[in-house]
């Protein structure tokens, strides 16, 4: 309404009246505050088209060429997506652990965290120093100091065959082993339960109690209680972590890199370790920029699926279920 | 009858509870207690969590590096990206998140839908062109490529973690300083970031945390041994040292985690209701 008196005022017969003086001042009003917004979020936006924007269309860009860091990029069309998708056997293995990595940690992991979860909300003593510990590892197993710690432990000559050689087992050469190797680093991933465990905890301590005493009443036993009431209150935190651990898998760098070199026979090569290799030890970095976005492309369409099938399966309340 | 059977529930609880935490927490007394094994023990009695003799040496040994580069040089270069890296995210993913909040600027809704596009962005696809520019600035070799993103909004996540505590604050207290007279800059300076300081706690938190165990830039930007941080000073210990010096590979292993267990011990309810509420790592 405003923009439509201002656009049919005649500039030869301009009386300002009170009312357009209002709007004047409310227009600078606006165009200042405008400006005060930039100036505070500018430090933002200028790490979003320098670092962000911009970057992301300079790799969509290299990945149509077979730049190498050193000579002029040359244009090259779909080659580089064409030799991945058919002719590339390490992006078929690298894909490949990826997704086995990411569909056996990922619910192993959860199924941990629920149920721990679930043992911690009893209302018993002193689970807040046990919650403590069960969280530690998923704020130091990131680092290269786990990392290292890993290697010893299962190596050939490292405590857990110590262990198992205690027990009477043989013990196995689980890192040089390619049959192994990939489940040294499940190990230490499903190890990190703890930052889902105190979702669920905090989802869990949400439930309303009504809902359970009213079960009890109807004479419901513990599976039917989990499987009718805590099951489904859970789903949408179920939901969250699905998606988070998922797209953490296909960020899988740091372990594979120190504790098994992607190796043995590329049976650890995850997605994110052929990547950096093409990128920063082969240069080939057109190529590499083809990688990352068939790997954009595979993470959005995984992200896709979830949320779509999410709607048959995540309760909201609100909604009034289903 | 009941009491008793309550009785041998708790004890089979908190067994197995206790049980499993010491399976969890294994891995982590087994690279404290290792680091003063001597050499011989670590392989030969590898699953004990007692060393049969204390080895303090393992420590200095493990602080005198390799190659001429001790742990004295990494722990310094660490402390100068991490404390940077911190300030240049609190500073910058405040006053930002602010702005989002809080002022009505044309296109503020575009711009916030790329805000939070990015949150989930994977580090990959930035990666290399991050690099490449980096690269033509000859930045390759310094802390720039580490600390400069920190001053330009940091990490996406936090700026939005940010925005939603700000949206929590009452506008009225906006409102009564803008009749004191405070202008924009002048509401954020003395009403908001005073009462932003809980969720500020845990943006440094989490960014100290994130800096401190970061690998994959600086692998990437910092070629020069003497500007090497911890997490690649390990690497390098690991990898020259493998299989010789396992002792002193885990004291300063142990040691690079120090400021983590610190962190732990002083802001755990911090840390904790950081992941409650926001899901973060």
């Amino acid at each position: 309404m405003a923009k439509s008196h201002e656009e049919t005022a005649d500039p030869s017969i301009y009386v300002p009246s009170q009312d357009e003086d209002m709007l004047k001042k409310q227009k600078k009003k606006e165009w200042k505050e405008t400006l005060v917004g930039y100036a505070i979020i500018s430090p933002w936006l200028l790490g979003f088209f320098l670092l962000i924007l911009g970057p992301i269309l300079a790799s969509l860009y290299l990945s149509f060429t077979d730049y190498d860091l050193l000579s002029t990029p040359n244009w090259v069309g779909f080659d580089n997506y064409i030799n991945i998708l058919t002719s590339d056997p390490r992006f078929v293995q690298s894909l490949t652990v990826t997704l086995i990595f990411v569909f056996i940690s990922t619910p192993l992991k959860l199924i941990f965290a629920l149920g721990l979860a679930m043992l911690f909300n009893t209302g018993r003593k002193a689970t807040g120093f046990f919650t403590t510990i069960y969280y530690i590892p998923s704020i130091i197993g990131g680092s290269v100091a786990i990392a290292v710690v890993w290697r010893q432990l299962f190596g050939r000559n490292g405590a857990i065959n110590d262990i198992l050689n205690s027990l009477g087992l043989s013990g196995l050469n689980w890192i040089g082993n390619p049959d192994t190797a990939l489940s040294v680093l499940i190990i230490l991933i499903v190890w990190q339960f703890g930052s889902p465990m105190i979702i669920f905890l905090a989802g869990l301590r949400q439930i309303p109690g009504e809902l359970y005493e009213a079960a009890s009443v109807d004479g419901a036993n513990k599976v039917q209680t989990f499987i009718k009431i805590t099951l489904p209150m859970l789903t949408p935190v179920i939901f969250f972590n699905l998606i988070m651990q998922t797209i953490g898998g296909f960020m899988i760098f740091t372990q594979a890199y120190l504790i098994t070199q992607g190796g043995p026979m590329d049976s650890t090569l995850f997605y994110a370790l052929y990547l950096y290799e093409m990128a920063f030890e082969y240069l080939r970095m057109g190529y590499a920029s083809a990688l990352a976005w068939i790997l954009l492309v595979i993470i959005a369409l995984i992200t896709i699926i979830i949320f779509k099938t999410s709607s048959k399966w995540v309760f909201y309340e609100s909604e009034g279920g289903r | 009858m009941k009491k008793q059977n309550s009785k041998i529930s708790d004890v089979i609880y908190y067994t197995f509870v206790a049980a499993f935490g010491f399976v969890m927490i294994y891995p982590i007394l087994w690279m404290i207690m290792s680091s003063l094994k001597p050499e011989v023990e670590i392989f030969g009695n590898a699953a004990s969590l007692v060393p049969g003799e204390f080895r303090w040496d393992n420590f200095s040994r493990g602080w005198e590096g390799f190659g001429g580069i001790g742990f004295d040089v990494y722990f310094r270069n660490s402390i100068i990206v991490t404390t940077l890296v911190v300030l240049g995210t609190v500073a910058s993913a405040s006053i930002v998140a602010y702005g989002f909040a809080r002022i009505n600027f044309k296109f503020k809704a575009l711009l916030f839908g790329c805000l939070m596009a990015t949150v989930m962005l994977p580090v990959q696809i930035t990666l290399i062109p991050q690099y490449i520019l980096f690269h033509n600035f000859g930045w390759v070799n310094t802390f720039y490529p580490l600390i400069v993103p920190a001053f330009l909004g940091g990490q996406p996540f936090f700026i939005f973690l940010l925005i939603q505590f700000i949206r929590g604050i009452p506008r009225e207290l906006d409102e009564a300083a803008t009749i004191d007279g405070c202008n924009k800059f002048g509401i954020f300076y003395k009403i908001i970031l005073p009462l932003l300081k809980p969720a500020l706690v845990t943006v440094v938190i989490f960014s100290f945390m994130w800096t401190w165990d970061d690998f994959l830039a600086p692998l990437i930007y910092l070629n020069n041994a003497g500007l090497h941080t911890v997490t690649l000073g390990l690497r390098n210990f690991m990898d020259a040292d493998a299989g010789t010096n396992w002792g002193a590979l885990l004291a300063m292993s142990s040691l690079s985690l120090l400021p983590q267990f610190i962190l732990f011990a002083f802001f755990q309810k911090y840390l904790v209701e950081g992941i409650a509420t926001t899901g973060i790592k």
